[in-house]
């Protein structure tokens, strides 16, 4: 089972030019708005005009350019979820999830309707209509529809975004126990880089119509090939870096030199690390990048605190406003351990959990 | 001696034996021409949906003509179209039909005048459906076909039949290109506004005030039936809570 995607698509701001073979595990397309995310999947789904290149699915072209190959978007197979649900609001959520069974014989839809439903844990809605449901019944009806017809791949169009918080997480369990019985090649663009993380085993990050990068998840958030895919995928911690040696980097920004567990061999322009992997120490502790840092201020969200600080470059300078340098994300019962503490403060930054950026 | 109203009417009914054919001929033009005007209007709004460019902007000032130009111009016109010497009239001649001065010419006038209403109003009525049902329709596997009849025109209906009823008013008022091409032969294609003015012209003044009380009868029973519907009856069953 494989989707493969090679196209350029022009548009008014830059050109969409993307390849990439998504297999039967989800693939997480992140990135800003107006990167080409929603482009992208409509291309695939055969719903734009103007995408030349080659799209095949299971082996079977969608879009073959040079073999004036373009199939319509009713044969090729491709389910789609919109995040605006779009149910038809003049059938029952049955009629609906019957619209693309015409062709079989009532009993076999019968069945279809009610295997998708109880999939979907909507086996009570069949005889409602849209607009008496809940935005997450509706995309779980969306959902039904679309699985309804055993499409051969699902693209997903942020189809968490127009839904309140607690629905949203119900919607992405629901979503992740589809993919898990699903097995076909599923899409899903998002900016929300935790959905991604949490839905798909592959991301795909997209700029500017770019594959900025494309691979397994972890390594795209352990390691970012660039500074622009460790801004997309959440990373606050920069400075400009030069190597000094093969495991160690001036950062300049931060003024100090940092051990890392990364090999330098390529070119240095930046180091970086996530605001959830600085770690607080106790003063005096015998540890490769440990740096006193003072508070600047900090801001709380119910659960955990995000602590801007200032390293301390030089000791005694004092009553200009601190520069921020980095910023700490911790979990609050942590912080209540290590609040009342005297300042400075003792932050390490380990090296495996920094990493180096050529640009 | 003072008659009661029943009376009057009687009397009146026994002098002058009353002619209910415009009524008739009234009523089957203007259904048959609204029936001809949403098949067309509604197949030029969904060919004119698919198609750009500037040739389009010609092809909207022709459907549009017959609602600017006065209904004697497009009588004119017809006329011209139809008469034995016209490009339509010879072709029908070889068939061994004649339309000038016959009942189908009341349709056609009324069809050609009501037209540019149905157009413009089933134009707008599908243009506001949203495309992204359009789309997922697709992608579900459905033909043009079937996502017009499913879903496009099911979404677009209430705009689509506001459509017809102003056709259908439009063309029950038709006078000037009805004259023009069928004429005023009672029994045949005289419609109740050509009744109307031949008794006026006629000095028939209770003839005429007669029918203009059947028009605004049927008028108001149009725009009743239509409040009726888009108030009381008008949301389809999906629209409601």
């Amino acid at each position: 089972m494989s989707l493969e995607v090679q196209i350029e698509k022009k548009l008014p701001e830059f050109t969409l030019d993307v390849s990439f073979t998504a297999d039967s595990t989800p693939l997480s397309i992140l990135g800003p708005s107006g990167a080409g995310k929603t482009m992208l999947l409509r291309s695939i789904a055969g719903l734009e005009r103007g995408a030349r290149g080659r799209i095949a699915l299971n082996g079977r072209a969608l879009l073959d350019t040079e073999n004036r190959v373009l199939v319509p978007a009713r044969s090729r197979r491709i389910g789609i979820l919109f995040q605006q649900f779009a149910l038809f609001p003049h059938r029952t959520v049955a009629e609906n999830i019957c619209f693309g069974l015409q062709k079989l014989p009532r009993d076999q839809q019968a069945r279809r309707l009610a295997d998708v439903l109880e999939r979907t844990h909507i086996s009570g809605l069949g005889e409602r209509y849209p607009r008496q449901l809940s935005g997450g019944e509706q995309q779980r009806v969306a959902l039904a529809r679309a699985l309804a017809v055993e499409p051969e791949a699902l693209l997903l169009d942020e189809p968490l975004s127009a839904l309140d918080s607690h629905l949203r997480s119900q919607m992405e369990m629901q979503l992740q126990e589809t993919f898990l019985a699903y097995r076909r090649p599923a899409l899903l663009v998002t900016h929300n880089i935790e959905e991604a993380y949490r839905l798909s085993e592959q991301i795909l990050v997209l700029s500017r119509g770019r594959v900025a990068a494309l691979g397994a998840k972890d390594a795209i958030f352990r390691r970012p090939g660039s500074l622009e895919v460790a801004r997309l995928t959440g990373c606050k911690n920069f400075s400009r870096a030069r190597a000094i040696s093969e495991h160690v980097v001036e950062a300049l920004d931060w003024g100090c030199q940092l051990r890392v567990a990364q090999s330098l061999a390529g070119p240095v322009a930046h180091v970086g690390i996530r605001a959830h992997q600085l770690d607080f120490v106790e003063a005096g502790t015998e540890q490769e990048n440990v740096f006193p840092c003072r508070l600047v201020r900090s801001a709380e969200t119910p659960f955990r605190i995000t602590l801007y600080l200032c390293l301390d470059r030089a000791p005694g300078e004092s009553g200009e406003i601190p520069r921020v340098d980095l910023q700490a994300e911790v979990f609050k019962e942590k912080w209540q351990r290590f609040r009342d503490q005297p300042l400075p403060w003792h932050l390490r930054l380990a090296p495996e959990s920094l990493f180096v950026m050529p640009d | 001696m003072p008659m009661a109203p029943t009376a009057l009417a009687a009397q009146i009914a026994f002098d002058t034996p009353m002619d209910w054919s415009p009524l008739w001929i009234s009523l089957e033009t203007s259904f048959t021409a609204t029936l001809v005007t949403l098949v067309a209007g509604l197949a030029a709004a969904v060919w004119r949906e698919r198609h750009t460019g500037p040739a389009m902007a010609f092809v909207d000032g022709i459907c549009l003509l017959p609602l600017v130009l006065p209904p004697t111009v497009v009588g004119f016109f017809l006329l011209l179209l139809f008469g034995h010497n016209g490009p339509l009239g010879k072709l029908l001649l070889r068939l061994g039909a004649t339309v000038v001065f016959s009942w189908p010419a009341t349709v056609i006038a009324a069809s050609v005048v009501a037209f540019p209403l149905m157009y413009l109003t089933a134009r707008a009525a599908l243009e506001q459906v949203d495309s992204r049902y359009l789309e997922a329709a697709r992608t579900l596997g459905a033909s043009e076909w079937r996502v017009f009849w499913g879903v496009a025109l099911p979404l677009a209906w209430p705009g689509v039949l506001a459509g017809t009823i102003l056709a259908f008013a439009r063309a029950l008022g038709e006078f000037g290109a009805t004259l023009m091409l069928a004429g005023n032969i009672p029994g045949k294609t005289a419609t109740i506004p050509i009744a109307i003015y031949f008794a006026v012209e006629a000095d028939d003044v209770q003839r005429a005030v007669g029918w203009c009380l059947a028009d605004v009868a049927i008028s108001l029973a149009l725009l009743g039936g239509l409040y009726y519907w888009t108030h009381a009856h008008g949301r389809a069953r999906w629209d409601r809570h």
